[in-house]
């Protein structure tokens, strides 16, 4: 085990290497950073200057390798708009954005496997129906759609949670499901899909031949198999779920990394950019990894070496 | 019968039985599956019993009901189209199954009977240690602390003939060879000490060599824990070896039914006659004993002919067995010994025609 954790650790390390390039060539794309970082009004002596203080004259490559030393220690510049360290200003904005993701995955969880479980149980029933009905609908509706809808619903017709912002546990509760719904469809309908799948194997039936209770059988026997496949689509869609974060901060005016990405943007603030984008790759790296070791811990077939 | 070596257990919660008194007795048991098509008439009246320490087999080609009658037995079904619509299969101490509330039917499962099935490869959850899969058995049905139940759980694997038990408990099934795996079911099957074990062709998945011992170990097991044994084969070495009685099954229904030696020496039923023709004369060896060498195909459950159910396979048809379908009973011309042998064929049972059988027995 603890070999194939180490194995897996370096395996990461070209992925992060990857990551610096890109983040890397995301202020040269559009060649000069100079005019990136700049006001187009800039004289052509303060151009000269900040191109010397930067090292923008030295070649690509120790341009390159200048970047990724910084960005090792976590060190892309001063944001342009704030003045302060770019990546204090993304550590800074973190909690909210884990309590944001933390809380979707709670409730996708809470809500996708129990309705996956219950409609493989029931299959062919009112029950299982519906339940398909809206995992359909979860998984044709974008999350933005869902976001506003769900402001002018419970925001702004009923007043029961407020239209934004964080600290309260309401405030939590909008993003979150926003976030969670199309999660909760998925999960809902691959764990239907791998129960009925586990359901009909021998081992279940053998837990049957012990006298073991039908629902220890199905929450237990069952669902522990069916979740290893779920785990593994959960995975895959972290990404996406990195991109929702995005787009539900801004919505909901939730004060974490998704938000302080867009505001660089239009700020053309590119340290900050860069330090998102580094942030949330490493991230969405570690997520995959821990994923990993999961399926491996759950299923006992996978083999260490 | 004599059972030999017979170590009673003390099964103290038990109301006290007649030491007579069948482990099993089914009775015109009708297990069919209902498909929006049509009906399956699996298991289609079938009768038996077991007593103490007996091992009865039950032996027909593929798709005749022989799981099907375990399952039904077990209240295992295939739900939602499987359904006993007829007859009582009565346990010792317990009752009619077939009438039992699922609660109830809960409570019996692994505990008064239990079943072994035919796939060690897949009978076991990947992902649970086998260990645990044991005591699991052991702690559904008493109230042990989990220590107790996991030294319980060591010493059937150590009865069952793992070797190193306390390291192969912590052992996950894929971790286990097939005949190894086997063993584990069985030790699932006995941890409760049922009186009755079914067991649905345990062998038919392993290589000869295995299978040889696990059939030795079921015949020790039987003897140190006194329970009886319904074994379901489509393996006649295998009936010779282990059976006390035998049931030769067909089409859903049992076409004869006696004594182990009776069955071997004096076949009635056209079908059992073909059955034993297709043995390989040299009877040494582990070699496999297949049952197909009978022309003609078994008709299909969902669309019985009327008549015997034989009779398009059956040599020695006349019109009596395509119009009227033979009851199970005794020839008229019976003259086998304590244990009466059963059958379901014309040429035994019609006055016309009684004895004609045993003629051509023996031609
Ligand atoms: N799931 C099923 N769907 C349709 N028919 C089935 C199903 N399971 C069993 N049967 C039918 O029930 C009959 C008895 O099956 P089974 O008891 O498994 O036979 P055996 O164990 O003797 O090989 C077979 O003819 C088979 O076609
Ligand atoms: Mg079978």
């Amino acid at each position: 085990m603890g070999t194939y954790v180490t194995r897996r650790l370096i395996l990461t390390l070209p992925v992060l290497a990857g990551i610096l390039v890109i983040t890397f060539l995301l202020t040269r794309l559009s060649g000069d950073p100079t005019d990136l970082m700049l006001p187009p009004n800039a004289t052509d002596e303060a151009r000269a200057a900040f191109r010397m203080v930067n090292g923008l004259d030295q070649p690509l490559w120790t341009q390159f390798i200048r970047f990724a030393g910084n960005a090792l220690v976590g060190d892309f510049g001063a944001s342009l708009r704030f003045g302060q360290s770019a990546m204090s200003l993304v550590l800074e904005r973190l909690p909210a954005t884990a309590e944001l993701a933390a809380a979707t995955m709670a409730l996708a969880l809470l809500f996708g496997i129990p309705a996956g479980v219950m409609a493989a149980v029931w299959r062919g029933t009112a029950t299982d129906v519906s339940i398909r009905l809206v995992t359909l609908l979860g998984q044709a509706v974008p999350s933005f759609f869902l976001g506003v809808v769900g402001i002018i619903v419970f925001a702004v017709w009923l007043r029961w949670l407020p239209t934004g912002g964080r600290g309260s546990f309401g405030q939590l509760i909008l993003p979150a499901a926003t976030l969670a719904f199309n999660l909760v469809a998925l999960i809902a309908r691959v764990t239907r899909s791998c129960m009925l799948d586990v359901l009909k194997q021998d081992y279940v039936r053998t837990a049957r031949a012990k006298g073991v209770w039908e629902s220890k059988i199905i929450w237990f026997h069952a669902l522990r198999n069916a979740f290893i496949p779920v785990l593994t689509v959960i995975g895959l869609q972290v990404g996406l779920l990195l991109g929702g974060v995005v787009v539900t901060e801004t919505i909901f005016s939730w004060p974490g990394v998704g938000r302080l990405a867009i505001q660089a943007i239009y700020a053309r603030d590119f340290p900050v950019v860069q330090a998102v984008v580094f942030v949330f790759a490493t991230i969405f790296v570690a997520v995959n990894l821990i994923v990993d070791l999961l399926y491996a811990i759950l299923d006992p077939r996978i083999s260490y070496r | 019968m004599i059972i030999g070596g017979t170590k009673a257990l003390d099964r103290l919660d038990e109301p006290a039985t007649a030491q007579d008194d069948p482990v099993l007795q089914v009775e015109d048991l009708k297990a069919h599956l209902h498909f929006g098509a049509g009906v399956v008439r699996a298991v289609d009246g079938i009768s038996f019993t077991i007593r103490k320490g007996e091992t009865l087999c039950i032996v027909g080609e593929s798709g005749c009901g022989k799981s099907m009658t375990a399952l039904a037995i077990m209240g295992l079904l295939p739900k939602p189209a499987g359904r006993i619509v007829g007859g009582r299969a009565v346990l010792q101490g317990v009752g009619d199954l077939a009438r039992l509330t699922t609660k109830r039917m809960r409570e019996i499962r692994g505990r008064a009977v239990s079943m072994v099935f035919q796939e060690p490869m897949t009978s076991l959850n990947p992902v649970f240690r086998v260990g645990w899969q044991i005591e699991e058995a052991i702690r559904v049905h008493e109230k042990l602390s989990r220590a107790e139940a996991r030294k319980r759980a060591i010493a059937m694997l150590d009865l069952v003939g793992i070797p190193s038990p306390e390291e192969r408990y912590k052992a996950y099934p894929h971790q286990l060879s097939g005949g190894m795996r086997q063993r584990v079911m069985i030790a699932i099957a006995l941890a409760c000490r049922p009186k009755l074990m079914l067991a649905d062709e345990p062998t038919t998945a392993l290589d000869v060599t295995i299978q040889a011992q696990i059939l030795r170990l079921l015949n020790r097991l039987k003897s140190e824990t006194g329970a009886s044994l319904l074994l379901i084969t489509h393996d006649l070495g295998v009936v010779a070896r282990m059976a006390t009685r035998v049931c030769v099954m067909y089409a859903g229904v049992i076409v004869e039914h006696g004594d182990v030696g009776d069955i071997f020496a004096t076949p009635l039923h056209p079908y059992t006659q073909g059955l034993l023709a297709s043995i390989p004369a040299s009877r040494g060896g582990g070699e496999r004993r297949r049952l197909n060498t009978i022309p003609g195909i078994v008709p299909s459950l969902a669309n019985l002919p009327t008549g015997c159910r034989f009779a398009d396979r059956c040599p020695h048809a006349y019109e009596r067995c395509r119009k009227e379908e033979p009851p199970l009973a005794e020839p008229r011309d019976s003259s086998n010994g304590n244990e009466a042998q059963k059958v379901r064929c014309w040429l035994y049972l019609d006055p016309q025609r009684a004895g004609e059988g045993t003629l051509w027995r023996n031609a």
